[in-house]
């Protein structure tokens, strides 16, 4: 099974570590992961994205043409990404900042107002985490505990807060995407 | 017969290749001399350019580089970096030093780089035949400022101890000539200087010789002398611009 | 030894110091910057030298100094840069030095754009700096193999006293894959790297030695003994041809109808669009060059299986590769070429539709 990613939004939304995560993650699993950044003057205040992909096989290409998820923060990134989306795929978007949607009926949607979920939980920051639950909780690419885990080693030991914030916004973002 | 005076053991025996007059002989052999006396012949190393002493890696007996023209101080860098338990120098004249490998010359200066640098300013390219170099000076005819060196167009000549002056890192700089016996002494107790500094691992030291070229001035050995005692000594002023061992 | 998540720039910087890399010059230029911030970071950890150089020009002639000297060392950059460094990688070519080079490559000519891109193609395998000479060049298509090449590198330009690039893009360096690294060398097997070239390499007389004179050296000054010189080069050239030439078959089959060849990043891209078409019950072949020069112009030729009607090249340049494909394929079948420029990469789909207009 391969499963392709694309996160986008604007840059300082943290799509680049949505990426990192699941990626990470799914290394820990014993998957194939590739994470490909936009980078470059774009990422400086402007839109930035990244592929990711997870595959129980040998990953070709590490650029998605037809992503099986897109993860969209902001209506731009929708506009761009969408339409390419995989018949049959997933869009998760952020109603906050996406006020048009998307009009396709042949993908699986999932919108929430993310900014304001995560606010809520502690911190506009963990809006990242939210989207990773979103994703773990709808498609189960990932496993929580792999994720758990690894936020657990990354943060390693500082900021304990910080690290229950991040849980609690990826358990709740599970809770929404299971729906 | 008692023997007082012999090839230094850090001299080749390849006879020097240089034209007749030509003081490129003195410079080496004083460094040759000084290397020898500080007893650094096995952990000595250098660095040769491109120009007239080209061949200068034949010419000392231990292990050379030949390095890119303007190349040499960063050659040198590399050396020293790799080989930190030696002791390194370039040779370099100067349209090497003060026109191609500027750069160079000015950033491994401010590095502080642990190394001696010869420099040897006769105003003029001499390998290539005589071209304007960044030290010509004004008014010098050369084959390419055949109507003599238009500072208007073209600016003034370079003085580079001057320049290498103005920064922080530098250990030792000083600018001798080779234009008389008595100069000579004095430019060996500098490059003595220089290698000592070297051989303690003190930082950069930098040596100026001001130097002729007999061939391409078109002049007798002796007449390039007084030639460049007159015109280029007011120009390029022998003398101690930094000595952080002694002080200035 | 678990994997870890990392990006090209900083595998390859990681996998050189364990390779025993201990001296590295370089001066920063995107898309490589982790690569020298990760050398500044980890190289004062080994003892190692790191050096910002004031320019290129600079940073290879450092290398030509400490490769002189018979130890392991490094320069990388991107494009522009690397244009910059041409002078000496002749020179250390010349003076027969074992060096490593990284070009990540960007979008050129000029200052071009920080996107990848193929476009230096033709300056690693054909020359670039002046002179006969080669380098050696490799062309990973992963980050693992990004990594794992800096040891082979090392292992190349010792073996054989010559430069050796290793030919990478933007992508390579900034994307992130899992990998495994290789036990780092000890200081003791470090120590034993250096003494291979203690017959020619700058280094103290020690106590007991005969007294040497080594040169280091490109300077032939007499025609007769510059052609001796290079005719020697040139028998080594000729050994590297016969024992170094690598590439990866994917998807060969006496079934294939078109037969791609693209190399790098490229060749990813492609295997996205054979995979899609296998489904569809098309059979596409395609040869990846792992070395770039020499290259395997055998493979090439033997790939072509008895269906196969078209050669299709794919590269992020101008076809800069085609030449080196038709001199494989010598007139058999025809040979194609489609790529995209400018740091703009293909997308699988877009290889698909120009592999779907040949059936």
């Amino acid at each position: 099974m391969t499963k392709e990613l694309i996160c986008a939004g604007f840059g300082g939304q943290g799509v680049l570590t949505i990426g990192r995560f699941l990626a990470q993650a799914g290394m820990a699993e014993g998957k194939n992961v590739s994470w490909l950044p936009s980078y470059g003057p774009e990422m400086r205040g402007g839109t930035a994205n990244v592929s990711t992909v997870i595959s129980d096989e040998a990953i070709a290409s590490p650029i998605v043409s037809y992503p099986d998820i897109l993860v969209a923060l902001n209506q731009p990134s929708i506009e761009k990404f969408a339409p390419s989306i995989r018949p049959g795929g997933i869009l998760i978007y952020n109603t906050n900042m996406c006020p048009h949607g998307c009009k396709r009926d042949d993908i699986d949607i999932i919108s929430a107002p993310m900014v304001d979920i995560a606010k809520e939980i502690g911190d506009q920051m963990v809006l990242n985490m939210l989207a990773i639950g979103i994703i773990i909780g709808k498609t189960e690419i990932v496993s929580y505990a792999a994720m758990e885990k690894d936020l657990t080693q990354y943060m390693g030991g500082r900021r304990p807060e910080l690290l229950e914030m991040n849980l609690k916004a990826i358990k709740k973002g599970i809770e929404i995407g299971k729906g | 017969m008692e023997i007082i005076a012999t090839r230094p053991e850090t001299l080749t025996k390849t006879p020097f290749t240089y034209c007749p007059g030509c003081l490129h002989g003195v410079a080496h052999r004083l460094i040759a001399e000084a290397i020898q006396e500080e007893g650094l012949i096995n952990s000595m190393c250098g660095v040769a350019p491109v120009g007239c002493s080209v061949f200068a890696y034949k010419f000392f007996n231990f292990d050379m580089a030949e390095a890119a023209h303007g190349r040499a101080p960063a050659v040198a860098t590399g050396m020293k970096r790799a080989r930190p338990e030696m002791h390194v120098f370039t040779y370099q004249g100067d349209g090497d030093l003060a026109a191609i490998g500027t750069a160079e010359i000015v950033h491994a200066a401010n590095r502080g780089e642990k190394i001696s640098v010869f420099f040897v300013n006769n105003a003029i390219y001499g390998m290539t035949g005589g071209q304007m170099a960044p030290t010509t000076l004004p008014d010098m005819k050369t084959t390419t400022s055949p109507y003599g060196r238009n500072t208007d167009d073209i600016g003034f000549p370079i003085r580079v101890c001057e320049l290498l002056d103005t920064l922080v890192a530098p250990y030792y700089i000083e600018r001798v000539s080779l234009l008389s016996p008595a100069e000579i002494i004095k430019a060996k107790k500098a490059v003595s200087k220089a290698i000592k500094y070297n051989k303690e691992g003190r930082g950069f030291t930098f040596i100026e010789f001001v130097s002729t070229c007999p061939t391409n001035w078109g002049v007798d050995p002796v007449k390039s002398r007084d030639w460049a005692k007159e015109n280029m000594l007011p120009f390029f002023k022998p003398g101690l611009f930094r000595d952080k061992g002694e002080g200035v | 030894m678990a994997k870890i998540l990392m990006k090209g720039n900083e595998a390859v910087a990681e996998a050189a110091i364990r390779a025993g890399c201990r001296l590295y010059f370089a001066y920063p230029i995107t898309p490589q910057s982790e690569l020298i911030e990760y050398m500044a970071r980890m190289m004062p950890k080994v003892n190692g030298t790191f050096l910002q150089a004031e320019s290129e020009v600079s940073a290879i002639n450092m290398v030509y100094g400490a490769a002189g000297c018979g130890k392991r060392v490094m320069t990388s950059s991107s494009s522009p840069g690397v244009s910059l460094k041409m002078e000496g990688i002749s020179y250390i070519a010349g003076a027969q030095l074992p060096a490593v080079i990284i070009n990540v490559q960007r979008g050129g000519p000029g200052l071009g754009d920080i996107q990848p891109a193929q476009g230096d193609y033709f300056q690693a395998t054909k020359g670039g700096g002046h002179g006969d000479y080669r380098l050696i060049v490799l062309a990973p298509a992963s980050v693992q193999e990004f990594a794992d090449m800096a040891s082979e590198a090392f292992e190349l330009a010792d073996k054989y006293r010559n430069p050796v690039m290793i030919l990478a893009d933007g992508m390579l360096g900034q994307m992130m894959e899992p990998v495994e690294f290789k036990a780092p060398k000890t200081d003791e097997e470090i120590a034993e790297l250096w003494k291979q070239h203690k017959d020619w390499c700058i280094q103290p007389n020690e106590d007991g030695d005969a007294k040497h004179h080594h040169e280091i050296n490109s300077l032939e000054i007499d025609p007769l003994m510059l052609e001796k010189h290079v005719n020697k080069i040139y028998a080594k050239y000729a050994e590297i041809e016969k024992n170094e030439i690598r590439y990866e078959e994917y998807n060969i089959s006496d079934d294939n109808e078109i037969l791609c060849v693209a190399w790098g990043t490229a060749s990813r891209i492609v295997k996205s669009a054979i995979n899609e078409l296998k489904k569809a019950g098309k059979s596409i072949g395609l040869i990846r060059p792992i070395n770039v020069w020499p290259y395997p112009y055998e493979a090439v030729a033997k790939a072509i299986g008895p269906k196969v009607k078209q050669v299709y090249v794919f590269e992020l340049n101008t076809g800069q590769m085609l030449d080196d494909v038709k001199i494989g394929v010598n007139g058999k079948v025809p040979v194609k070429f489609w790529g995209k420029v400018g740091g703009v990469v293909f997308t699988p789909a877009e290889i698909q539709a120009k592999l779907e207009e040949c059936f």
